[in-house]
């Protein structure tokens, strides 16, 4: 059984209808650890807030771990956790009052359920006296995760838990949901952070609402549909003007301080294309492409 | 090259906590200087002394000529300043808000009307000129509160993580602009948590607890540290970090 | 019911842990009682007023004798003439002048009538009425003192009794004004306040996907306030009966329980506030607007009821505060038992039932 499905899920805002989701579907396997990955505005939030029963779809069907998001939104309640994507804990009261108070809102103790989130809370455990408010991103972030996790949640909702997080708080936090799935939980992520994508067994890239392509992170980037070349160059930006002028480049990007360039499949002619750069000192090499290759791929096609 | 931020030994301290420790540094006229570091390494405070907006607790500093101590106010009218919290009036129109700020900096209307009409055709957005911004696109509002943070053409720039959550095509457009404005001889002060962000300044500096520990340009920084990617500098730096906070 | 006492607590340590609002929950009731009963008191205290005596006698100065000997008027200055006079009423340095007639002795010693001139500053319609009052009880008296006969015997003399009240203080009247507004205050703002935080901080939506029913949510935040609020009772009322000297006459159980229910409706509306607003501000400004205003024009402890024309005094029934301020004043002034008030009572109840009701109904499981 799937533990979470979208069924041509449709939803819109306003006064105008503003589209936010498109007939989106999906799904999540049970101990699966699946992320959502595109840009803020792409429908992210949408989708976790009609799966853990906070707002209605418009059409389509959503069901988590089996029951319906709308008839069956009490057993739902009680059996996901969730971590909204702005910080939403009591900032005012301290480390050790939020997890408590969440834990007996849930009907447990956190002693119960210790074993669950002790490889987190000893992160925590010198700062326990300290209110939530005056904690640094990433110990915010983990203390939510604690939050949400107090319950023993079958499927845990995870909203952009690492926006706004420095890199090694973000890693640290990739470690522990990678600990999590051995406990069996079920967790959908989301995160604007491309290079997040190869931490999930699965992921659905998102954009304006609409699915562009589901899954594993390896079959993301097999699917890209052009030849990609890295380009090394003391001149970054000129040789991009110049590569980007070129009739036979489909596209041109910066990574860091190389460029990506793609071409149609089987494109030979490569070398014709770098004598045509002024530029001298060019290091070229094949390779394959990234998750965020693959995205800008499908969002500019 | 002249120098448009030199900051001597600047300090900001909080009772007993240091936020900002001694740090020194300069930025060239026209140079793209990434600002990283950790949350809480105290990159915020030190960038809001540097705006003029808080007093350091000692030490010196100079913003496009101007002493940060007493003459803050010369130096908001030469610095454009965007972050990814605040930028825009949501409830206004994008010529609305090109007027608005226009109006605020003190260009003139005919100087309102030429910049808004070549920004508005920049960045194409003639087709959206009277929407409401809160129904653009988050990387649409970010490129257009850059172009707007610098429609005063000010000496220096400064933004604040300008690209979190802006979907890959539109960052790489943001970057664009951002090299535009450098060309044009504006300096670029940049925080970011993309490490390939990092690769596209000219010269970064990273903050652990509160200190500079280190300034150089991307290449510099990887061969001091004999590491291959930013993201490795990063670490390297961030990993022996004390402060939690 | 362990989660609600949890959640109880946890209410406690928000207020507790924001010093300011502390300051403001306690500090109210205290200032507002001190402010009404030392500054902003409509009693006549030493009213200074200015005599122009044209009989110059020995009962004239008998009469403006009597006039200053008590405690309600304070004669400034002896003038000559009406030049004069009006000058002291220019520079506001008096809210009334006598002015004594040429033949004042001959007349009163006679028994015969004697037209006294009171001219009076009338631009506070209230307290111009109340010092002629005066004036013409104290000229009664004494023209009885001083002739043998009596008066006029062929006029009805009414002879005044002031019940509950006979010094005429203010306080009788304000006290149980106070508690209404501060109570309505404190509950409606506290309640929707604390609420619509929850929901702009995202911490609502945390709640809402809890098995925790999220009414609960609601009824936990107004727990804290109900017992805050007893306290201020408390506070008031120890503050009238040592400070203001104002003893409570009625029954002081009675008088909880009855404030007990106030608050609820208070804190119904407070809740029913929340739910149908999403920014503190709004929430703030509502109650302030919404509450406070209408809680000081229509309870009738600032503009008697009566004198309103009849859309105001309809209005007015809708006002909790205006049927708790009369409950308040029976017990505590009149002394009055449960028989006297329950009509006001049930209304009270039935406001509360109303609003706890709609608010049930309005209360929406989802985010909008």
């Amino acid at each position: 059984m799937s533990a979470v499905v979208l069924d041509h899920i449709q939803k819109w805002y306003g006064k105008e209808k503003t589209i936010a989701l498109k007939e989106v579907s999906l799904e999540v396997e049970e101990g699966e650890l699946f992320g959502l990955i595109g840009p803020d505005g792409a429908g992210k939030s949408s989708i976790f807030r009609i799966l853990t029963t906070l707002i209605l779809p418009d059409g389509g069907k959503a069901s988590v771990l089996g029951k319906d998001v709308v008839d069956a939104y009490k057993f739902i309640r009680e059996s996901v956790g969730y971590m909204p994507g702005r910080f939403s804990l009591y900032q005012d009261l301290t480390v050790e009052e939020n997890l408590h108070f969440f834990a007996t809102v849930f009907g447990t103790t956190i002693e119960e359920n210790y074993d669950l989130i002790k490889d987190i809370y000893v992160f925590l455990e010198p700062f326990k006296h300290r209110p939530a408010g005056k904690l640094s991103g990433g110990m915010k972030q983990k203390l939510a995760l604690c939050c949400a996790l107090i319950h023993q949640p079958k499927v845990l909702f995870l909203d952009e838990p690492t926006t706004g997080v420095d890199p090694v708080s973000r890693k640290e936090f990739w470690d522990m949901l990678k600990r999590l799935k051995s406990k069996n939980i079920t967790v959908l992520v989301s995160t604007p952070y491309m290079d997040e994508a190869g931490m999930c067994d699965r992921v659905a890239l998102i954009h304006q609402g609409k699915i562009l392509a589901i899954d594993s992170p390896e079959g993301i980037s097999k699917a890209y549909p052009f030849d990609l070349y890295e380009v090394k160059s003391d001149k970054i930006s000129v040789t991009l003007n110049q590569l980007r002028k070129h009739i036979s480049v489909k596209s041109c990007y910066s990574f860091g301080d190389v460029l990506h360039v793609s071409f149609e499949k089987g494109f030979t002619a490569i070398n014709e294309v770098l004598d045509a750069i002024t530029i001298d000192h060019l290091e070229v090499k094949k390779i394959e492409a990234g998750v965020e290759d693959s995205f800008m791929a499908y969002m500019t096609n | 090259m002249e120098k448009v931020i030199t900051a001597h030994q600047l300090t900001k301290k909080f009772g007993q906590f240091i936020a900002t420790n001694a740090i020194t540094f300069d930025v060239k006229a026209g140079e793209i200087f990434g600002f990283l570091g950790a949350n809480g390494a105290g990159k915020t405070t030190a960038m809001r002394m540097l705006c003029g907006l808080s007093k350091p607790s000692s030490g010196e500093a100079k913003i496009a000529g101007y002493d940060i101590y007493t003459q803050t106010e010369s130096i908001k009218q030469h610095i454009g300043y965007m972050s990814q919290k605040f930028s825009l009036y949501e409830d206004l129109t994008v010529t609305e808000n090109i007027r608005f700020f226009g109006g605020i900096y003190g260009l003139s209307q005919q100087q309102i009307k030429e910049k808004s009409d070549a920004l508005i055709q920049r960045l194409e957005l003639s087709s959206v000129a009277h929407t409401l911004l809160s129904s653009l696109p988050l990387g649409w509002k970010q490129k257009l509160a850059f172009s707007v943070a610098i429609l005063h053409e000010p000496k220096i720039v400064f933004l604040d993580e300008p690209t979190g959550g802006v979907d890959p095509v539109t960052r790489r457009q943001f970057w664009d602009l951002i090299y535009e404005a450098a060309a044009k001889g504006i300096t670029i002060f940049v925080t970011t948590h993309y490490m390939d962000e990092a690769e596209y300044c000219d010269r970064i500096s990273i903050m652990v607890d509160g200190k500079m520990e280190a300034l150089g340009t991307p290449l510099e920084l990887k061969q001091q540290f004999k590491a291959v990617t930013m993201d490795e500098v990063f670490y390297i730096l961030a990993r022996g970090a004390k402060r939690i906070e | 019911m362990k989660r609600l006492l949890s959640f109880v607590k946890k209410e406690f340590k928000h207020v507790m842990r924001d010093r300011k609002t502390l300051l403001i929950l306690f500090g109210m009731p205290v200032v507002q009682i001190l402010i009404f009963g030392f500054a902003l008191s409509n009693e006549i205290k030493e009213s200074g007023i200015v005599v122009l005596d044209n009989s110059h006698s020995e009962t004239s100065r008998k009469f403006i004798e009597k006039v200053s000997s008590g405690h309600y008027f304070e004669v400034e200055n002896l003038i000559d003439d009406n030049a004069e006079l009006e000058n002291s009423f220019k520079e506001g340095k008096v809210k009334l002048a006598l002015v004594i007639p040429n033949h004042f002795e001959e007349r009163v010693l006679a028994g015969e009538p004697s037209n006294l001139q009171v001219v009076v500053d009338a631009s506070d319609p209230n307290t111009a009425t109340v010092l002629t009052n005066y004036i013409a009880a104290i000229s009664r008296d004494f023209q009885m003192q001083m002739s043998q006969l009596p008066v006029t015997p062929q006029l009805i003399q009414p002879e005044v009794r002031m019940l509950y009240n006979p010094q005429l203080k203010g306080a009788p009247n304000f006290v149980p004004g106070v508690m209404a507004l501060v109570l309505m205050l404190i509950c409606v703002m506290m309640t929707a306040v604390s609420i619509v935080r929850e929901k702009e901080t995202g911490t609502m939506e945390i709640l809402l996907v809890s098995p925790f029913h999220p009414f609960m949510v609601i009824m936990a935040k107004a727990i804290p306030y109900m017992f805050i609020s007893l306290l201020n009772v408390t506070t008031i009322l120890l503050l009238s009966v040592w400070v203001l000297d104002l003893p409570i006459n009625g029954s002081i159980l009675l008088l909880y329980a009855e404030s007990s229910l106030f608050i609820a409706a208070s804190l119904a509306i407070g809740i029913f506030i929340s739910i149908k607003t999403s920014s503190q501000q709004v929430a703030m400004l509502i109650s302030l607007m919404g509450m406070m205003l209408p809680t000081i024009l229509f309870s009738g402890f600032m503009f008697p009821i009566e004198n309103m024309p009849l859309p105001l005094q309809v209005i007015s029934n809708i006002i909790p505060a205006k049927w708790f301020y009369i409950i308040v004043k029976s017990i505590m002034i009149k002394g009055l038992g449960f028989s006297y008030i329950w009509k006001e009572t049930l209304i009270l109840f039935g406001m509360t039932l109303f609003f706890f009701l709609i608010s049930l109904k309005n209360f929406k499981i989802r985010l909008s």
